[in-house]
């Protein structure tokens, strides 16, 4: 007599597995096959290009009623299984029992719907069926629809762009940090982003959902930070969770999915699993041609053939019309492992060859994927690529390495991008006047005054023209910032203005890098750079900083820190006095310490300290006094006409309100100030960066000043007759530095490049600027102008930053 | 033989950061590249004892905090002109979370 195979689940790996089996044995079985959805099986790839309108159902169907008569299968659609009876091999539904000797459960996975508030409302729907797709056309017809779709990941996207062709006002709220993370690395997801924006999507990463409102319908979204996102539909897709419900009540062993052996065979010998229910080897599949494998090699095993099946390298393509993206394999970073990477400013292109001993291993690719499959071969094969490696990223057609051109980036600028900042001078312009004639620097700052001013410019001057006159001009050598770059500083900046990059990985791509996550140099430069262009955009990197930025602590020689709570202008009181010897008490502080800057150092402060020490020294009124930082250090001053017989100003309350506005900024490197009553110049004013002395007149503001490896005395950038001057003429001083300095220049060698008299123009004679300058000051520091300290010391950050992450010495103690 | 032992979740530690695990011998660094990659080595610099652990992460490489030694994680070997070493540890990630490879930890505290 035939066995009777039951098959939990009309899908694309039952499916592909009935094709198999009665390929190879056609009367083998008398197969049954009950399916939840009132259909046979579709597929479910192509669901995406169905929502977004460019196919119809019919389109994907693969195996329609006839297919199923002509194989003989007893079809059992929109009748769902209650259970499995494993002791008498039954298969319950609501119409009865069905007796199998052989089960194959295949019944996928459901949308993973994230644990918030309100996920069960109306109007909040996965991605897997044709019902989902139904119900989201239908709220595609309203007029000026909104949807958001949780999760960046494959389908998410997929789901979004079809939305958005459907005319719904879309958003991606995706809770890592670039999209489709799993696929893709953080230059590729950059990419990605931007082209889904420019179609109109919205995207938030690092989102993080709170809530779904509504009342008896989805009607928004709350997240964690306060912002509500209107929507008429939910789409859930932050993941898939196989379908394990039926396994585990018939008591089958299983784990995230419900464990096979290789022949996809599960703890009960007469019952299969396969698709993506299933888990194999600790691994849970989601992408179909792997369940295409394990579907021919359950066919094979339930004839009697040896087979096994082994985890594929698996590609991914994603399904959005006009984006070309493709991911293989192990593209993490790690040493031994290689990687070439090859971007195209222009195009939007970048790729990335990950190398172990000459073999290929991963592979990203946005832009321009025409060469994966070749690449995606030479992985599977593993074949030694030592031969052709200088032009494997080319591709098979390219006959002879050639080198990558450094001017791209340039050539592919638009002419209306600005290249010199100080002129407002666009690319065109310069193009233009090079084509009259103006063929050397000297003939270009003539002609247009490009980079006649501060000079920063002038590598992307020098750049322009050689990408205009070719072999023609030779660029003088300038100093790239590191390794990873052919810019400089000066360049970087330009382009981080002109072109609006935000972020790190939109700088590393449009500027061409050539790692993939930046180094110890270029990272921290980066990262103050966005900051200072972007304060409301950018958010700070901590990662990119060195270990004193980020702990907030200056790291002595033994690993320690110091600890250095700010004293306003110097002054201090009895209480806050107290307060630093208690905690010095407290904390066992093996040394403390006047400092040159008019305040107390605590020295030897151990790292799980750091944030209680803080604490206390929060509660008694103290912050921070970032004398580990590049930031305003601090404003020593003199006693002034409160105490002194000679002051001349209230130095000290100058001083004061100084140090109240500029603190927390972060700035190119440090920034001193100090404040003298009179001219004796008792705070030794005239070796800061900003030093002001107070005449009888006025106040004498001169700049540029330095006692550290150089010793430096300020020069005179004005004198003013009001305090309230003397404070703007520093804030804006100090804003046209944050702007305009390259990382780590002291304020004295910025102004030995751009000249004092450029400076003077912008911040003495043109109030316009000026008042400008203040502005961008103040505008930045109204996200910057709070103290580290008292957020450092949260219980949130003690746990997850300041003590070690496990404790190994107690274990080995016992 | 083998001694895994359950550290922490991947995301205790910041992508492109590190923390510490105490042991008997000193602290082991546990890092965590950009792309989820993690490694364990000696948080004790060969040159000036500085922490490793408070460098800055890029690639599969951390720059000593004191003075800018590099270090390649996976050999813990000191980059470009500098020589030197330091010893590395197993790890992997499971469900994720951390698994260090402790025996020789261990080993070491026997003896």
């Amino acid at each position: 007599m035939t066995q009777k195979l039951v098959i939990i689940g009309a899908g694309m790996a039952s499916g592909r597995l009935l094709e198999e089996l009665f390929e190879l044995a056609p009367d083998a079985y008398d197969v049954t096959l009950f399916g939840a959805e009132p259909r046979g099986n579709y597929n479910r790839i192509m669901l995406s290009p169905v929502l977004a309108g460019e196919k119809c159902y019919d389109d994907i169907v693969t195996h329609d009623a006839d297919w199923y008569r002509e194989h003989g299968v007893t079809c059992r659609f929109g009748e769902a299984v209650d259970k499995i009876d494993r002791a008498q091999k039954l298969v319950i539904t609501a119409n009865g029992a069905t007796s199998y000797d052989k089960l194959v459960i295949a019944t996928g996975s459901a949308s993973f719907l994230i644990p918030v508030a309100g996920n069960d409302l109306p109007g909040v729907v996965g991605f897997r069926d044709l019902d989902d797709v139904t119900a989201m056309l239908q709220a595609a017809q309203a007029p000026a629809g909104k949807a958001v779709v949780i999760g960046g990941g494959l389908l998410g996207l997929e789901a979004a762009a079809a939305l958005n062709e459907q005319g719904m006002d879309v958003t991606v709220l995706h809770l890592m940090g670039h999209l489709m993370d799993r696929q893709l690395d953080p230059a590729a997801g950059y990419l990605l982003q931007q082209e889904l924006q420019r179609r109109g999507i919205k995207v938030n990463c690092k989102a993080h959902t709170k809530a779904i409102l509504g009342k008896d319908q989805v009607d928004a979204v709350l997240m964690e930070d306060g912002t509500v996102h209107g929507a008429d539909l939910v789409v859930m897709a932050a993941g898939i969770r196989p379908e394990v419900r039926l396994a585990n009540d018939a008591g089958l062993h299983v784990e995230r999915g419900i464990v096979v052996d290789d022949t996809l065979l599960t703890s009960d010998p007469d019952v299969f699993a396969v698709g993506e229910c299933v888990e194999h080897d600790r691994t849970v599949y989601g992408l179909v041609a792997p369940l295409f494998d394990m579907a021919k090699v359950l066919a094979q095993t339930l004839i009697g053939q040896p087979a096994g099946f082994v985890a594929p390298a698996v590609s991914t393509k994603l399904k959005v019309t006009g984006v070309d993206l493709f991911s293989v394999g192990d593209f993490a970073e790690g040493p031994e492992r290689e990687e070439i990477v090859f971007r195209d400013p222009g195009r939007g292109i970048y790729k990335r060859i990950i190398l172990r001993d000459n073999r290929i291993i991963g592979t990203v690719m946005y832009g321009d994927t025409a060469d994966s499959s070749w690449l995606f071969a030479k992985l599977k094969s593993g074949e030694d690529i030592s031969d052709i490696r200088d032009t494997l990223i080319f591709g098979p057609a390219f006959p002879a390495g050639a080198p990558t051109d450094p001017l791209a980036t340039i050539a592919a600028l638009p002419d209306d991008a600005e290249i010199c900042g100080c002129n407002g001078i666009c690319k065109g312009a310069i193009v233009t006047a090079i084509g009259k004639g103006a063929t050397d620097l000297a003939a270009l700052k003539a002609t247009t005054k490009a980079s006649a001013s501060c000079g920063s410019c002038t590598g992307l001057v020098e750049q322009v023209l050689a990408s205009t006159l070719g072999d023609t001009f030779v660029i003088p050598a300038a100093q790239p910032i590191c390794g990873c770059t052919d810019m400089t500083h000066e360049d970087l900046r330009r382009m981080i203005k002109s072109q609006s990059l935000k972020t790190m990985p939109a700088v590393m791509q449009e500027c061409g890098w050539k790692t993939s996550c930046g180094c110890h140099t270029c990272r921290p430069a980066l990262n103050y750079y966005l900051l200072a262009e972007w304060p409301l955009d950018y958010a700070d990197d901590a990662q990119s900083r060195f270990v004193n930025e980020r702990n907030h602590a200056n790291i002595q020689k033994d690993g320690t820190y110091s600890v250095l709570p700010r004293m306003w202008g110097g002054m201090t009181t009895p209480d806050e006095l107290r307060a630093i010897a208690d905690a010095a008490d407290k904390y066992d502080v093996p040394a403390v310490k006047v400092t040159g800057g008019q305040r107390i150092d605590l020295l030897g402060v151990k790292k799980q300290d750091l944030p209680h020490m803080w604490a206390d020294l929060n509660e008694a009124g103290m912050v921070s006094g970032h004398a580990y930082s590049k930031g305003l250090r601090t404003v020593k001053t003199c006693v002034g006409t409160d105490f002194c017989r000679f002051g001349t100003q209230d130095s000290t309350g100058l001083g004061i309100k100084l140090e109240k506005l500029l603190w927390g900024s972060w700035t190119p490197h440090k920034v001193k100030l100090a404040v003298s009553g009179c001219p004796r110049n008792c705070a030794e004013a005239t070796c800061k960066d900003v030093g002001i002395i107070c005449v009888d007149s006025g106040f004498e503001i001169s700049v540029g000043g330095a006692a550290g490896m150089e010793l430096k005395e300020t020069e005179a950038l004005a004198k003013v007759a009001t305090e309230q001057e003397a404070i703007e003429l520093t804030v804006a001083f100090i804003q046209l530095y944050r702007e305009h300095a390259r990382y780590l220049d002291r304020a004295y060698k910025w102004v030995a490049k751009v000249g004092l008299d450029w400076v003077k123009e912008r911040v003495v004679e043109d109030l316009a600027e000026r008042a400008a300058l203040c502005e961008r000051f103040e505008l930045s520091q109204s996200v910057y102008r709070k103290d580290p300290w008292a957020e450092q010391a949260t219980p949130a950050f003690q746990r997850d930053k300041w003590s070690a992450l496990a404790d190994l010495t107690l274990e080995a103690a016992e | 033989m083998r001694n895994w032992i359950d550290i922490a979740g991947l995301n205790d530690i910041p992508k492109r950061g590190a923390r510490v695990v105490k042991t008997t011998l000193g602290c082991v660094a546990i890092f965590r590249t950009d792309d989820d990659k993690v490694y364990a080595i000696d948080d004790t610099c060969p040159h000036k004892k500085g922490p490793l652990s408070e460098g800055i992460v890029h690639g599969a490489s951390v720059t000593c905090p004191l003075h800018n030694w590099v270090f390649d994680l996976e050999t813990g070997m000191a980059q470009g002109e500098d020589v030197g070493q330091v010893a590395t540890f197993d790890t992997q990630v499971l469900n994720g979370r951390i698994l260090l490879e402790a025996s020789r930890l261990a080993a070491r505290s026997a003896a």
